[in-house]
């Protein structure tokens, strides 16, 4: 039973999406019935193998029976399955927000939301290369679609970038694969980490391009300046669940450099270790920077938002970059409360700027907002989340990456960098509040904006989330503990090629 | 046969990504196909070029081709034509709703 648990995870949101495709002449609460059962399923089936993976074993799931390397491989080992939770957690919260009214903005939501759920869980349980390229197309196409849900023109004018800046992500993607392919002969990554660490000198450089252009594919998913002109618009155009959910996107590029990195072309790869060291700490630091520039530019509060995204990339691979076990510990410790903390704003974001009227989101002195305190005191402590204040997570995320830069020989800029931004983004947050609750005006002949739900309904997702990065203080020392043993199992690959390729098959 | 195929793809890649660095819509999209036609002749490549060669197991055959990248190509096949029916798609959107076919929107004369 538990062989199978591996590939549940995978089949759930791609069955369900099917079958809601069925259900579509039925009636809405039917289909919205499903389909947050579904994410709730995943979500008990996502802990379940987390307690599987917590013992130390790696999961492997062998498609078809074929054994590694020859057929494609499931592998659910910590990292893995803590990208899976993290996942399943903010697609239940953006489902339930989606669930208020923005589903019923046009047709099939629920199937592509279920899609795109199919996607991320691919790609995060993959063990093939080639296979994580179909898994990227996947999440990709169901999310240029969900992107595009509801219209609008500055939304398909947004989403005509996303789409083609991807497409040319997905063509470097093949390129790379084909060169990895043509001379090492593998796809499967624990062989592609074997036969690299065995490589003759003379085919080092050609697959040093290929790693590098790798690196230039995942970069691009995950915003790395320069590949991040795409995500503002985007990010800050789509309504606002499906803006929530994207804020995993990113990290999936953050998942699979943290993944290929250490596995392929990590410390024991022979000529090509550590391939992108000298790369990636420089270009995270510059991604924060130009990321927080944007924060206190920005002119609305999805846009703030969408650059705080950016931001909290080059923080997570700046802990990555560090290329130690601890900077790997406090990345994985800020990647969730990144993503719940600016999934929680997106929704924010677009309950502020239903009340708002014509002022929308924008940083201007408009109406004072129904509810003004309980919004406010919401938005105050995302806020602090984001701006990494004490007490709560983003705080401990912060001290974790820079307690484990204190042995880089770069302390100095790091340290120096992410103590500044995180001025910035404070500075930048408290005018932001400052404007939308403070300095309110009345607005002749403006009535009272209609909004058609409760607030109650609005605020259960964002609270749910905020509370997610809560429970990430308060178990703090469990969590770490669970991040510390994922770390060793990242930086010892031979755990994942042993697992791999001594798979037997299953009678 | 190896100059040609690498011509060819060399020749694809530069054409694709010239035009796809252009400002109208049309031709980004033909530029985005003819990335995808390079990096699937560039796979098929990567399997080592043969001719009349088997790729299964036969007890004749004297040299076998590779049959991954020809796997690997039609997958990527599929998946470049979905995204290439896609894109042609919002392209149309894109200038139904902006009125004109610049990729920001802008018409510029």
């Amino acid at each position: 039973m538990t062989t199978h648990l591996v590939i549940t995870a995978v089949l759930l949101p791609l069955l369900t999406g099917v079958g809601l495709l069925l259900l579509r002449q039925q009636p809405p609460f039917l289909q919205r019935a499903v389909s947050i059962g579904s994410v709730f399923i995943q979500v008990i089936l996502v802990c379940q193998l987390l307690a599987l993976v917590n013992q130390g074993d790696i999961l492997t799931y062998s498609l078809g029976n074929w054994a590694a390397p020859f057929g494609i491989v499931l592998v659910a080992d910590r990292l893995a399955i803590w990208m899976l939770l993290i996942t399943a957690l903010i697609a239940l919260f953006s489902l339930l927000y989606a669930l208020l009214d923005v589903d019923k903005a046009g047709r099939h939501f629920h199937v592509l939301f279920q899609l795109q759920l199919f996607g991320l869980n691919g790609a995060f349980l993959t063990g093939d290369l080639f296979n994580l390229f179909v898994f990227f197309e996947i999440l990709l196409i169901a999310s240029y679609s969900l992107l595009l849900h509801g219209g609008g023109r500055l939304r398909t004018k947004a989403g005509l970038h996303f789409v083609v800046i991807n497409l040319v992500g997905s063509t470097l993607f093949l390129f790379a694969v084909g060169i990895l392919y043509g001379i090492l002969g593998t796809l499967n990554m624990a062989d592609l980490a074997l036969k690299v660490a065995a490589l003759p000198a003379e085919h080092v450089p050609l697959i040093k391009v290929a790693g590098l252009l790798l690196f230039g594919v995942f970069a691009l998913k995950a915003a790395l300046v320069p590949l991040y002109l795409w995500l503002p618009n985007a990010y800050a155009q789509t309504s606002a669940p499906v803006a929530a959910l994207f804020a995993i996107m990113t990290k999936v590029g953050a998942y699979s450099i943290l993944r290929v990195y250490s596995l392929i072309f990590g410390a024991e790869a022979g000529l090509a270790a550590n391939l992108i060291e000298p790369w990636l700490l420089p270009l995270a630091l510059l991604t924060l920077v130009i990321g927080m520039l944007g924060v206190v530019a920005s002119t609305g509060l999805r846009q703030q938002t969408a650059y705080l995204v950016i931001a909290s990339v080059g923080t997570l691979l700046t802990a990555i970059g560090l290329n130690t076990q601890a900077g790997i510990v406090a990345g994985l410790y800020y990647l969730p409360h990144s993503t719940f903390a600016a999934a929680a704003c997106f929704l924010l974001a677009n309950t502020i700027a239903v009340r708002r009227g014509e002022f929308i989101d924008r940083f201007e002195s408009g109406p004072s907002l129904p509810h003004a305190r309980l919004i406010g005191g919401l938005f105050f402590m995302t806020a602090v989340l984001l701006a990494g204040l004490p007490p709560l997570s983003g705080f401990i995320g912060k001290f974790m990456i820079l307690k484990a830069a204190l042995a880089h020989p770069q302390l100095v800029w790091i340290m120096g960098i992410v103590l500044t931004t995180s001025l910035l983004a404070l500075i930048a947050l408290a005018r932001s509040g400052s404007l939308l609750f403070y300095k309110v005006q009345t607005v002749r002949g403006q009535a009272e904006s209609a909004v058609p739900v409760p607030i109650t309904r609005e605020v259960l997702p964002i609270a749910g989330l905020l509370a997610l990065c809560v429970v990430l203080v308060v178990w703090a020392g469990p969590v770490t503990g669970f991040l510390q043993l994922t770390a060793e199992q990242l930086l010892e690959p031979s755990f994942y090629i042993q697992a791999v390729m001594t798979l037997e098959k299953t009678p | 046969m190896e100059a040609i195929i690498s011509l060819i793809i060399g020749v694809l890649t530069a054409c694709g990504v010239y035009l796809s660095l252009r400002g109208r819509t049309f031709p980004v999209v033909l530029g985005l196909t003819l990335l995808s036609y390079a990096a699937n002749l560039f796979l098929l490549a990567m399997g080592r070029l043969t001719i009349g060669a088997p790729p299964i197991i036969t007890e004749t055959a004297d040299g076998y081709a590779d049959p991954i990248p020809q796997a690997l190509v039609l997958t990527a096949i599929v998946i470049s034509f979905a995204m290439t029916a896609f894109v042609i798609v919002l392209a149309l959107k894109t200038f139904k709703e902006m009125g004109n076919d610049h990729v920001d929107g802008i018409h510029k004369p």
